[in-house]
């Protein structure tokens, strides 16, 4: 009983909002990762557009509830979802179209091109603060929970709680689908496969008849798709801030990193070892360890390695331990 | 050079020639700055007293009294001594009301105030720290200090039942003074924090500090952090993890847009507010009206109370000298003496006049205490049915 007890405590507070972050770190670094498999550049915009798609997503959510529109119990964000798309992959479009596609041209190193991600990233950061102003935006409506803590006391007897909400749901549903939909698109279609080829080799793609431009814009529609589902899925989950995504941007990164840059599986898993890792090493197990150990070993502190404000801390120690002892990744093939 | 010189002294004689007839308040709030929505209230609250005194007739045999604005600004401590400085030296005024926010208000106390012997009384100004401040007896204030609440916030706890809390606050000054007040009064009650933890309030999520709370447990969670930032996010992950569902809200927590985020779910969490429904506070609330000035408005009858204690202090003192104004402040604003309200100081100055006692009681129910400062009034408030309700006055 006891150990059941605190099973449920580690799945309330560790497990479940660690699979839910995960997911949205796993969908936000699936984006970094195919900029980067395809444009070869660290994208620092990221972060800030996957303000910009939520943005966007909450003011079209206004406009559905203020025309009484909606899909009770599921948040109206979700049928805003395509809206958002849209916009977004028009404003990065529209962006290459200005700023990168001069830089491709010119045949530029890297390092600009993430240079001038940076400005990009100024840049649309300023343009959701502009818009949508820098407060905190709540947008999720709809059923809150799945199973409330309170709920589920009451339905097994037992002392602890274990709460689900229907975003977190959501977030798991969501990024399940969009992972099978990308692997399938990647692997399956003539443009997946022109895209790995463009990925692989330019020059030989060029030669195959494979149109560069083509291949660029898809990729800016994909990172638009997948940065807007992962922002609003976070918004959905916590609340909406222009900081905060700016400040996603690092977990994300150490994602991609940590699972190898350029490789799909290796952004997910990475997603999901940082969500773990952010969340149980800030985790206090005092509770836990109280419920399985016997008495006389339960802790007395709260058994929590790091305070809660170190939170971003353990992103960036797990993307410097990568970069130092395996810079390719976990999932990332050795460089030629 | 030899004309300038006697020109100063000129000036300087009739300077002190007036002061007979003449008094003068300076009235140092932040005009401009972080409250400045509030500070025109509070000013025309000070200056409400100042002119009900000098219409009277009565005070120091017939002075009148005159006010004079300076800007402290709230937070820049150069801009607002030099404010200080300038009505100090150039409009040479007896006494100051002010400052209104905590950090200018030691600064002038410091740099201005104590050097030249003015009297200040500040209605606004709630900074434990200014309590252990070196005044030499001239300065005062008409709050309370955020230490104050934090000890009756304790009995209170302790009263309701709870023996053991977990506590977060918000990491600043604010949030950090008021938890190791509450903290240190609850555990020398013989209460337990079983956690005591900062959270900022620009996240969007609070999972994880509500997740380090509950492992620590506890009857209930004390919140001291504002309703519209961190303190909503705190008990809405609360509320989510169902981890605590009885909360402690200090004065920063009380807002309507906490019940209509949570409505009754948090039924039965309780906290203080700063506030009074002694008789004096409806009928400065009255006087206040027909001034045209909003006497809901924060601090407006502690603006009010400092102008009129300062006075009657004068009138006790029978002399517009800080020097001798500052030993009378206690005793008209303490019993004994026939209490005296808001709209009624002319019949303080008649008291006071003959030699009798006053007790100023004004629309804050004065009550100064320790090193010169209010002991407070609390409404105690509980949320009952998704609103919060008053239960008693303290």
């Amino acid at each position: 009983m006891d150990f059941l007890h605190a099973l449920i405590v580690f799945c309330n507070f560790v497990a479940v909002p660690a699979l839910a972050y995960g997911s949205q770190l796993a969908l936000g670094a699936l984006g970094v990762t195919i900029v980067f498999g395809i444009l070869r550049f660290s994208n620092f915009a990221h972060g800030d557009t996957m303000a910009f798609g939520t943005m966007v997503a909450i003011l079209a959510t206004w406009w559905l509830q203020s025309q009484g529109i909606g899909i009770h119990p599921l948040p109206t964000a979700l049928l805003a979802l395509p809206i958002a798309i849209a916009a977004t992959a028009a404003l990065l479009l529209a962006t290459d179209r200005l700023v990168y596609r001069f830089f491709r041209s010119k045949r530029s190193p890297p390092v600009i091109f993430v240079a001038a991600s940076i400005g990009v990233m100024m840049l649309f950061h300023g343009l959701v603060r502009l818009i949508i102003g820098p407060w905190n935006q709540r947008f999720s409506d709809g059923e809150r929970f799945i199973v409330s803590a309170r709920e589920f006391k009451t339905a097994t007897g037992l002392n602890e709680g274990l709460a689900i909400k229907t975003s977190q749901a959501i977030t798991a549903v969501v990024a399940v689908a969009i992972v099978a939909v990308l692997f399938w698109f990647l692997n399956r279609t003539k443009t997946g496969k022109s895209m790995r080829a463009y990925s692989d080799n330019p020059d030989l793609a060029l030669l195959s008849g494979i149109k560069p431009e083509r291949v660029v814009a898809i990729c800016w529609v994909l990172t638009a798709a997948l940065a807007t589902v992962a922002g609003v899925l976070y918004g959905l989950d916590k609340s909406f801030k222009p900081f905060t995504y700016f400040q996603l941007l690092l977990p994300i990164f150490a994602a991609a990193i940590v699972g190898g840059l350029g490789n799909p599986v290796g952004a997910i898993a990475g997603g999901f070892l940082v969500a773990f890792s952010e969340i149980s090493v800030t985790y206090a197990f005092k509770k836990v360890l109280g419920y399985v150990l016997p008495e006389y070993l339960a802790p007395d502190g709260l058994a929590q390695l790091l305070s809660t404000d170190y939170k971003l801390a353990v992103s960036f120690t797990i993307l410097v331990i990568t970069l130092l002892i395996r810079p390719t990744g976990l999932l990332g093939a050795p460089r030629q | 050079m030899k004309l300038l010189l006697s020109a100063i002294s000129a000036l300087a004689v009739a300077a002190s020639a007036q002061a007979a007839d003449q008094v003068k308040l300076g009235i140092i709030f932040g005009f401009t700055g972080p409250i400045e929505s509030l500070t025109p209230a509070m000013a025309a609250a000070a200056e409400l007293a100042a002119r009900e005194v000098s219409d009277s007739g009565m005070l120091l045999g017939g002075a009148t009294v005159e006010t004079v604005r300076g800007d402290s600004t709230c937070v820049d401590s150069a801009a607002a001594t030099s404010a200080a400085e300038n009505l100090i030296t150039v409009d040479n005024v007896n006494a100051i009301v002010g400052a209104d926010c905590s950090g200018v208000t030691g600064a002038i106390l410091q740099n201005v105030a104590l050097p030249n012997g003015i009297v200040m009384i500040s209605p606004s100004a709630t900074s434990p720290g200014l309590s252990s401040v070196e005044d030499n007896g001239l300065f005062f204030r008409t709050a309370p200090t955020d230490a104050r609440q934090g000890q009756l916030m304790s009995e209170i706890v302790m009263e309701r039942g709870f023996s053991s809390v977990a506590l977060t606050y918000t990491n600043n000054d604010y949030g950090k003074g008021f938890a190791d007040s509450f903290e240190s009064a609850f555990t020398a009650a013989g209460g337990t924090i079983t956690a005591s933890l900062a959270h900022d309030d620009d996240k969007g999520d609070y999972s994880a500090e509500i997740a380090s709370l509950d492992a620590a447990g506890g009857d209930a969670l004390v919140v001291v952090g504002y309703v519209d930032q961190g303190g909503q996010g705190i008990i809405r992950a609360s509320l989510d993890s169902g981890s605590f569902d009885t909360f402690v809200l200090p004065d920063g927590m009380h807002g309507d847009s906490l019940t209509d985020a949570f409505g009754s779910n948090i039924d039965g969490s309780f906290g203080t507010l700063p506030g009074t429904d002694s008789l004096g506070a409806s009928m400065l609330g009255e006087i206040a009206e027909n001034a045209g000035i909003d006497g809901g408005s924060p601090f407006v009858s502690e603006a009010y109370d400092a102008a009129a204690l300062l006075l009657l202090a004068m009138q006790a003192a029978n002399s517009a000298a800080s020097a001798d104004i500052k030993n009378e402040i206690m005793n008209v604003a303490n019993a004994p003496g026939e209490q005296i309200f808001p709209g009624e100081l002319a019949k303080g100055l008649e008291i006071l006049a003959a030699g009798g006692d006053v007790d100023y009681v004004g629309g804050s129910a004065v009550e100064l205490i320790g090193p010169g400062e209010s002991a407070g009034n609390y409404a105690i408030r509980e949320i009952q049915n998704g609103e919060f309700v008053t239960v008693e006055y303290r």
